[in-house]
């Protein structure tokens, strides 16, 4: 690592990672923000917090920023919302970046939150869409009222601008080549500056983020009406190669697990094609489909909201239309 | 145990859709729209009262919103608080999370004794998620948010459960800080006729800024730095074309287009 160098980037990219995983929406981001910085001539930095971390140094430079910014210190082994904050404001009070984005998640929308209050700069939190306007002035799309209302949100005076990302609003970057450069950030840290302690982690198997990368999803909601017939959302996913989603009531019910709920506080996909299946059309889960190529929909009731919000809509019973809709699909495929 | 609850009132999402746009000013038309406590809140608050029954102690609500909202909040007191302190005043007009929180701060630290901190983990109508950290951070204490379960320890230290993606995790944590709860934590009780006949005997607090000292800076639009360039209502820009048929032609004609357009 080169010692006592100058960070030059003025937009920070917080690379969220747990148990030895680099969490996707920091890559997310950092692809997005190479994209809208560098007409602005600004250097993009990713932030690294945590201990024994330099692989990921490594990885995260592959992705193409211009530095990655490492805090590491046995004390940030394991999250810690205080401490966290602590080395990440004086960071950026050293530095002064103009814009400092984190991802959406349990951690980083905590950390931001926190990190917001000790700079007194104002965060948009939770934005499905990030643009750059003329003035260099940040400006995020974020959703309200269950997602029936979207504002443009901006925090044009004070600075650092801050930002959380929705995980999956935008495609992971392609890697490319290596030149940016490894700079260490001070840490002082004292051990009461860790005020929680971190007894157990339970995590399911990690799973790739099926959801955001797929390119065909299939969700059901209320209408399915029962476990056994929530198989045919599964089905007509499989014979399309997708992966299924759910809106609340599926995921209360059990027919669907809680990380596969969609909407404005479960995923957001942007599959090419995403087919609803006895979903009524409510905000808070169509917010999470926006970026879908194609909108088809399945449902009993002419009446439900959806219809005017797809491209295709199908009247009808589900249970009648998806057996031989699979086996059209099938027919094409074999 | 002395356990603060923050209760914030929002449009009863029942009435929704009867949101509008004002397309001259940009503001949310919500006139007529009925007032209920965020409903994580009320789960925030059951979570308070279950502690109190393990632990003794008291329960006050804090709230900040317009004396209108006064009626909604007695709810609060219904369900069990001991007493509730609405923060109302003009400068506090225009507030956004983080100018909200220095607030919420400014009055916890007049309470001043205080072991538990409770919130919902998002309200129905911003649902910014910021306000729980960032009173943490104002008053300089811990917190955990999207919290599942909570447990006392003889030692007086708390054994909470904070979800994480695909896991949670289960954190030592020492008072005062700061929770908030996500959904799975319980379900609120019921409230009854008894219940809210209780509460109209209930201390009931105004505070206005001449009851707090803060740095006026801080608060209401000034001391807000997001601002709302603008406010849109989502528009499909779908294509919107309903099928015909029964439902086997309607699968065949959706089979043929997914076909022809490279999906199967």
């Amino acid at each position: 690592m080169a010692e006592n160098e100058i960070v030059q980037s003025k937009v920070w990219v917080y690379a969220e990672q747990r148990q030895g995983r680099l969490a996707d929406v920091g890559l997310e981001l950092l692809g997005k923000t190479l994209e809208l910085a560098r007409p602005a001539g600004w250097k993009v930095a990713s932030v690294l917090v945590g201990h024994s971390s330099v692989e990921f140094s490594e990885r995260l430079l592959s992705f193409g920023p211009d530095e990655v910014l490492v805090a590491d210190h046995p004390l940030l082994g394991s999250y810690c919302s205080q401490s966290y904050a602590r080395v990440l404001e004086s960071s950026v009070r050293k530095y002064e970046p103009e814009v400092f984005l984190l991802g959406a998640t349990a951690m980083g929308s905590d950390l931001a939150a926190r990190l917001a209050a000790r700079l007194r700069t104002g965060l948009s939190a939770h934005c499905i869409g990030l643009e750059l306007s003329s003035e260099k002035k940040l400006v995020a799309l974020v959703p309200g009222w269950g997602g029936n209302v979207l504002a443009r949100v901006t925090s044009p005076y004070t600075q650092p601008q801050m930002v959380t990302v929705m995980p999956g609003v935008f495609d992971l970057p392609k890697e490319r080549k290596v030149f940016g450069r490894v700079i260490p950030l001070e840490v002082a840290l004292k051990p009461e500056d860790v005020t929680y302690r971190v007894l157990e982690i339970k995590e399911e198997a990690i799973q790739e983020d099926a959801l955001e990368r797929a390119e065909v999803v299939t969700a059901g909601g209320w209408g399915v009406g029962s476990k056994a017939d929530w198989q045919w959302v599964e089905d007509l996913a499989s014979a399309l190669k997708g992966a299924v989603g759910a809106t609340r009531p599926p995921v209360d019910e059990r027919w669907a697990r809680d990380d596969q709920m969609i909407g404005q506080s479960g995923r957001t996909v942007h599959p090419r094609l995403y087919i609803g299946v006895g979903i009524s059309g409510q905000m808070h889960h169509m917010v999470g489909i926006k970026g879908a190529e194609l909108i088809v929909a399945i449902n009993q009731d002419p009446q439900a909201p959806i219809f005017e919000q797809c491209d295709i809509g199908l009247v009808g019973d589900f249970r009648e239309i998806i057996p031989h809709l699979i086996k059209v699909i099938q027919s094409y495929s074999g | 145990m002395r356990i603060i609850v923050c209760l914030k009132p929002v449009p009863d999402p029942r009435h929704w859709s009867r949101l509008g746009l004002d397309p001259k000013t940009k503001t949310l038309i919500r006139q007529g729209i009925p007032n209920v406590i965020n409903p994580l809140d009320k789960k925030a608050l059951e979570a308070a009262l279950q502690l109190r029954e393990g632990e003794g102690g008291e329960v006050l609500t804090l709230s900040m919103a317009p004396t209108s909202a006064l009626p909604v909040l007695r709810e609060g007191l219904a369900m069990g608080a001991d007493r509730s302190i609405l923060l109302s005043d003009a400068a506090f007009a225009g507030s956004d999370a983080l100018a909200t929180s220095y607030i919420l701060a400014t009055a916890i630290k007049k309470i001043a004794h205080y072991d538990v901190i409770l919130c919902g983990d998002q309200t129905l109508d911003g649902s910014t998620s910021l306000v729980s950290a960032q009173i943490a951070e104002f008053l300089d204490i811990p917190n955990l948010m999207h919290v599942s379960a909570i447990e006392v320890q003889k030692d007086g230290r708390f054994h909470v459960r904070s979800q994480i993606e695909r896991g949670e995790r289960v954190v030592g944590i020492k008072p005062p800080m700061v929770l908030s709860v996500a959904k799975e934590i319980n379900e609120p009780r019921y409230i009854t006729l008894m219940n809210i006949l209780e509460a109209e005997k209930k201390e009931r607090q105004i505070w206005t800024s001449a009851d707090l000292s803060f740095n006026e800076r801080w608060v209401g639009l000034k001391g807000s730095p997001s601002q709302m360039a603008d406010l849109l209502i989502p528009e499909g820009k779908r294509k919107m074309e309903i099928l015909e048929g029964d439902p086997s032609e309607m699968a065949e004609t959706l089979a043929d287009r997914l076909h022809r357009m490279g999906y199967c």
